[in-house]
């Protein structure tokens, strides 16, 4: 029995701890210092399944090649694990004649990738594909492949199907250091103590460089690119079919405006290179609201007000020092796998990534065995509100609490809630969290971002598993939802 | 599906009780005063009337203000919160109007004038529902931190008045220690009050204006008797965090354009920060029938019954229009509930003439919107800006009130008859604010 | 002799008339800008001991909700409300109670006594 250990729960780990899972002979462990998963990276990205075709397949051959088998991997993988996901298809909209011309050599690209279906269109034909676009664009680039996932459910979904087939998730445990012993890693030390390993993945995201610093690998380095966002309630007119783009410059990648698999309206990245100590700046600016705001009017023929927005937020992303994904196995330490750098289009890429990386642990172990009682799919939790009123009676008949909607935004009963916490403790959650409710079941996640339900959730909570308010965190660690009882303060019991 | 019906002991309301008929007269959606009011008048009238509530028990919004300044109008008595609600409650649970909790109509289908379809899902199953009539109370939402504008990084402790108030006075809960609070308005005010009284630290109110949005009465007893500052003429730009937990607010003061003024950035530390910037009607259901959405209002746009564009389908208190008092969300239930009774008698709700308000010289909205000109109409309405001294005018009917002072934060209410709205010549009404002499 | 003015904005009524009192050797010499007769009486009061009605809430034991909301019966001294709203925190009642049940009695010796303003009924199963 091999123990491998994967450091981060980000999509990349949780993608290449799936794919160990399918073998016998090996022991698959996740750690993440975050008490749930997908906290990281993967909370907040623009959610796109890329088509592919702006890879440059000289500069990046792996990045393009992975990217493309992860976007092929993806239409599976929604299916296996019941993922929300849709596929669009995107157009890069050119606004000016420059614009429009740097927009030929993505053809050349994809050709070259194997990217099908990618062509130029006219502004005639690209405001009938999509009426939303700016009357004002000249053209565009459409790409028929494009498709959008919800990335939190995506890496739940992975994450239970992992638990399912005999992985296991330590959370709210931080890697600390990496033990090395006659040039094999042979432990990890965390924060709970230390885990013997026989291999040990580096997939920290924004923190890979530390990790690899851990086991002695010091050749490059990590720095976080801000990109923000503004999200538009579901209930604005405004809602383009196609996942749109402005045209890249030398200078940004982009603006994308994309309705995501929610139905709500989100406009963003900016593209802000941070100074590397800056890895929690997770934080939305003024200024960068307002240049996404502008930069989307100039692809849309209409946005909504900003009064309509439903939340801001902001995503960092891992750009290594080398401009490129770092993927290896190293034979000094033995043992050392890395899946670091991994920035845009990583999500894309993820389950790519978790093929290449296993395939390479794979082959240097012996007696591996293709599991055949491997399960490959898992089921979401169900949504009473959208499913047809027969089959909605018999949930509830079931269970009562599908019957009773507590987020009215989303439409989410108590059943789902008390499902998610059910499904939260299976994976081994530390601590059930208001966040990890909200990425579940999409309660807190609507118009209201939780004013109206939340208070009432954390009630019904307490009354059901007896976790008080004020032991419940938003997102770990010091984020408490509530401080103590009301009248606990004029006790004089400050602590709390 | 169905059980028999048993009317649970005085005042027991947390389990739900049973939707008994496929068909009403009306259905009213939402168990605030606004609803409850409507179905007391509605069921008084003789209709079948059925009220439908998402959360566990009847009474919406004032369950849980337990300050008094409730009923002064309506009953003529200052009553907190829930002893309001309550006299409402108690008295429906003594007849026979059927009522259900814990339910949400999940989809709303105009079928015909005389029928409308809804799907209600339930711990007890989906029913489907057939009504003559509609009345939509489902109260309002308030707005957000992200709605004003407030950037940062996104950290626990940031909540609307609302939800602290949810916390604090329905279970009992603490949400923070040190508090500033954003929006002087009465909400804001008072919860400023309430965090003091139990022991917690009021680091200040924020308000964007450069007056206090509140009854003064309340600026009295909320913030001075407890030496609350209030901060006019500034706003929360952003917030810091320490430990996921919000650590500050960026407050910085504003120019008579509501921009920021440079350099006067200023942090506050504070555990918590309370948002009270206002509400908003929810009116997702009547957008799904087609509703025409008033944008000044944000509620749906009615005439004098406080019909929407919708035949057949009325709406009351904060879902129709924020209202100030409560008396007046109950007005407007009752209101809403004569009229349902009217449309199902005639089969309908007729036009005499269409009439358009208009909005003139400083009123920034107003309901309705429209008129039938078949009955007196009752106008709410609010000013853009502070004045003095002026008449509040129907221009074309030539018809003025004196008003002393009329504040964006005050509501006003005007009741026209008939007769003087027969004088109209016009298809528009302008409803104006001019200076006297 | 001392005189002396005070603005008071009167809290009776949403209208909150500005009441302007004048007051010589602590005694009242006029009361002017009230709008109606509630409105000179709390002015009358206000001057010397001003007065409130404090809401709270008290733990319910065995209710349908953990609190049951309360006020004084009475108006209290303003600068007695902390105090007073301390004195509730060590109580705790028991379900079931009703609108204008007694909850505390003469609240810190001040003959006023605490009222339930919300029911909390027994919780069930
Ligand atoms: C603004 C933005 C937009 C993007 N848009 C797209 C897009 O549209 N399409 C696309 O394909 N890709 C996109 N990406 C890229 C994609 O989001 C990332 O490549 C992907 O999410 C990276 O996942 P990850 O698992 O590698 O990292 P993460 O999700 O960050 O996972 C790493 C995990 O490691 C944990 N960790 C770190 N240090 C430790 C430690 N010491 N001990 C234990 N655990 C630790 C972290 O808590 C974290 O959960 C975007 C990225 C950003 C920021
Ligand atoms: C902090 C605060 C202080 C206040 N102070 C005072 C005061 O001192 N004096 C005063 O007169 N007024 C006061 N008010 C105003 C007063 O509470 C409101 O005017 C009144 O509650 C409005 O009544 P409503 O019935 O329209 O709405 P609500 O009370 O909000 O009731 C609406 C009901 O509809 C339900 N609902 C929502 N959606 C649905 C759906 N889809 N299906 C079924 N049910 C639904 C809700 O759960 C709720 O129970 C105060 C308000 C607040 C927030
Ligand atoms: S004086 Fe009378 S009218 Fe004026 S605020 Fe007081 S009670 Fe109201």
């Amino acid at each position: 029995m091999y123990r491998t250990i994967i450091i981060g729960a980000g999509i990349t780990g949780l993608s290449i701890a799936r794919w160990l899972t399918r073998y016998r002979g090996l022991q698959v462990i996740v750690i993440d210092k975050e008490p749930d998963v997908g906290w990281g990276v993967t909370k907040a990205n623009t959610s796109i399944i890329h088509p592919c075709h702006e890879e440059h397949p000289d500069k990046h051959p792996l990045r393009s090649k992975l990217c493309l088998e992860g976007h092929n991997l993806w239409y599976k993988w929604v299916k296996e694990l019941e993922i929300p996901a849709k596929w669009p298809g995107e157009i890069i909209v050119a606004t000016n004649d420059e614009e429009l011309k740097g927009l030929h050599k993505y053809i050349d690209y994809a050709y070259r990738i194997g990217v099908p279906g990618v062509r130029l269109i006219d502004r005639g034909e690209m405001l009938r594909l999509e009426p939303w676009i700016n009357p004002d664009a000249i053209g565009g680039l459409y790409a028929p492949t494009a498709g959008t996932i919800n990335p939190m459910m995506a890496a739940i979904a992975i994450a239970e199907n992992i638990v399912d087939n005999g992985g296991k998730l330590l959370l709210g445990t931080r890697v600390e250091d990496i033990v090395v012993r006659d040039g094999k890693v042979v432990a990890v030390e965390t924060s709970k103590g230390g885990i013997e390993a026989d291999i040990v993945v580096n997939a920290a995201g924004l923190y890979a460089d530390k990790i690899s610093r851990m086991a002695g690998i010091d050749d490059y380095s990590i720095h976080p690119r801000r990109g923000q966002y503004l999200l538009f309630s579901d209930r604005v007119d405004v809602k383009p079919n196609k996942i749109l783009h402005t045209a890249p410059t030398p200078k940004t990648k982009g603006v994308y405006a994309i309705t995501t698999v929610d139905g709500n309206l989100l406009i963003g990245p900016t593209a802000e290179d941070l100074p590397e100590e800056a890895r929690e700046e997770n934080t939305t600016t003024h200024q960068g609201l307002d240049f996404i705001y502008e930069m989307a009017s100039r692809i849309l023929r209409k946005l909504p007000p900003r009064n309509k927005v439903v939340k801001t937020f902001a995503g960092l992303r891992p750009e290594p020092s080398t401009g490129t994904f770092i993927i290896r196995f190293h034979e000094k330490p033995w043992g050392f796998v890395e899946a670091a750098g991994i920035r845009s289009p990583g999500l894309t890429a993820a389950p790519a990534i978790g093929k290449h990386v296993s395939k390479l642990i794979i082959e240097r172990l012996e007696n591996i065995e293709p599991r055949k009682d491997w399960r490959s799919k898992r089921q979401a939790i169900p949504r009473p509100a959208y499913m047809a009123p027969r089959e909605r009676d018999k949930l509830i008949r079931e269970n009562p609490d599908y019957g009773w909607i507590i987020c009215v935004c989303r439409k989410v009963s108590l059943g789902e809630i008390m499902e998610a916490v059910k499904r939260m403790k299976k994976i081994g959650v530390p601590e059930i969290t208001l966040d990890g409710i909200k990425f579940r079941t999409h309660s807190m996640y609507g118009d209201c971002q939780g004013s109206q339900c939340r208070p009432h959730i954390a009630y019904l909570l307490w009354k059901r598993l007896g976790i008080q308010p004020w032991r419940i965190t938003t997102k770990g660690d010091g984020s408490k939802y509530a401080f103590t009882e009301v009248k606990a303060l004029l006790r004089g019991d400050r602590g709390a | 599906m169905l059980s028999p019906k048993s009317k649970p002991s005085y005042g027991v309301i947390v389990v739900p009780d049973r939707i008994t008929k496929k068909d009403y007269d009306t259905v009213v959606i939402g168990g605030g005063p606004a609803g409850l009011a409507a179905a007391l008048k509605a069921r008084e009238k003789g209709l079948e009337t059925l009220v439908v509530e998402t959360r566990d028990r009847l009474g919406g919004i004032p369950l849980q203000c337990i300050h008094p300044g409730f009923g002064i109008h309506y009953f003529k008595e200052d009553m907190t919160g829930p002893e309001f609600v309550y006299r409402f409650i108690d008295k429906l649970l003594s007849t026979d109007i059927d009522y259900t909790v814990k339910s949400y109509v999940n989809m709303a289908e105009y079928v015909s004038p005389m029928e409308k379809k809804l799907e209600i899902i339930t711990p007890y199953g989906t029913e489907i529902v057939r009504t003559k009539t509609i009345i939509y109370a489902a109260g309002a939402r308030e707005r957000t931190r992200y709605e004003i504008g407030i950037t940062g990084p996104n950290p626990a402790g940031i909540m609307t008045a609302g939800e602290a108030q949810t916390l604090m006075d329905m279970y009992g809960v603490m949400p923070g220690k040190k508090i500033l609070i954003v929006g002087s308005g009465d909400v804001g005010l008072i919860m400023a009050r309430r965090f003091v009284l139990e022991g917690a630290e009021v680091v200040g109110v924020v308000e964007i204006l450069p007056y206090p949005s509140g009854l003064i009465r309340n600026v009295q007893q909320c913030l001075k008797d407890y030496g609350i500052p209030l901060l006019l003429s500034h706003m929360v730009i952003s917030v810091k965090q320490r430990n996921g937990r919000v650590s500050s607010a960026v407050v910085v003061k504003v120019d008579e354009n509501f921009k920021p003024i440079q350099g006067t950035e200023n942090e506050i530390e504070c555990d918590t920060i309370v948002i009270a910037a206002g509400l908003k009607p929810r009116t997702k259901l009547l957008e799904s029938l087609g509703a025409q959405i008033d944008p000044r209002t944000k509620g749906p746009v009615v005439n004098e019954y406080f019909e929407t564009t919708i035949p057949g389908v009325f709406a009351a208190g904060n879902a129709l229009i924020i209202n100030d008092y409560v008396d007046y969300a109950v007005e407007q239930g009752e209101l809403a509930a004569l009229a349902a009774t009217k449309y199902v008698d005639e089969k309908g709700i007729r036009i005499k003439k269409p009439v358009k308000i208009v909005l003139g010289r400083n009123m920034r909205l107003i309901v309705p919107q429209m008129l039938t000109l078949t009955s007196d109409a009752l106008f709410y309405g609010r000013v853009a800006r502070p004045e003095d001294n002026v008449w509040l005018s129907f221009k074309e009917i030539g018809f003025k009130i004196p008003q002393l002072k009329v504040l964006p934060s005050i509501m006003i209410r005007q009741k026209i008859r008939l007769d003087k709205l027969r004088m109209l010549e016009t298809d528009t009404l302008t409803v104006e604010v001019i200076p006297r002499d | 002799m001392t005189r002396q003015v005070k603005k008071i904005i009167c809290i009776v009524c949403p209208r909150g008339c500005e009441i302007t009192v004048e007051l010589e050797d602590g005694k009242i010499k006029s009361i002017k800008g009230y709008s109606c007769p509630l409105g000179k009486q709390y002015a009358e009061k206000e001057v010397v001991n001003p007065e409130r009605i404090l809401m709270s809430i008290v733990e319910c034991v065995g209710g349908d909700l953990p609190v049951v909301s309360v006020k004084t019966a009475k108006p209290i001294p303003l600068s007695r409300m902390i105090e007073a709203s301390k004195a509730l925190a060590d109580i705790a009642v028991k379900a079931p109670v009703e609108i204008g049940d007694k909850i505390f009695e003469n609240l810190l010796g001040l003959g006023v006594d605490v009222i339930a303003t919300r029911p909390c009924h027994e919780q069930r199963g």
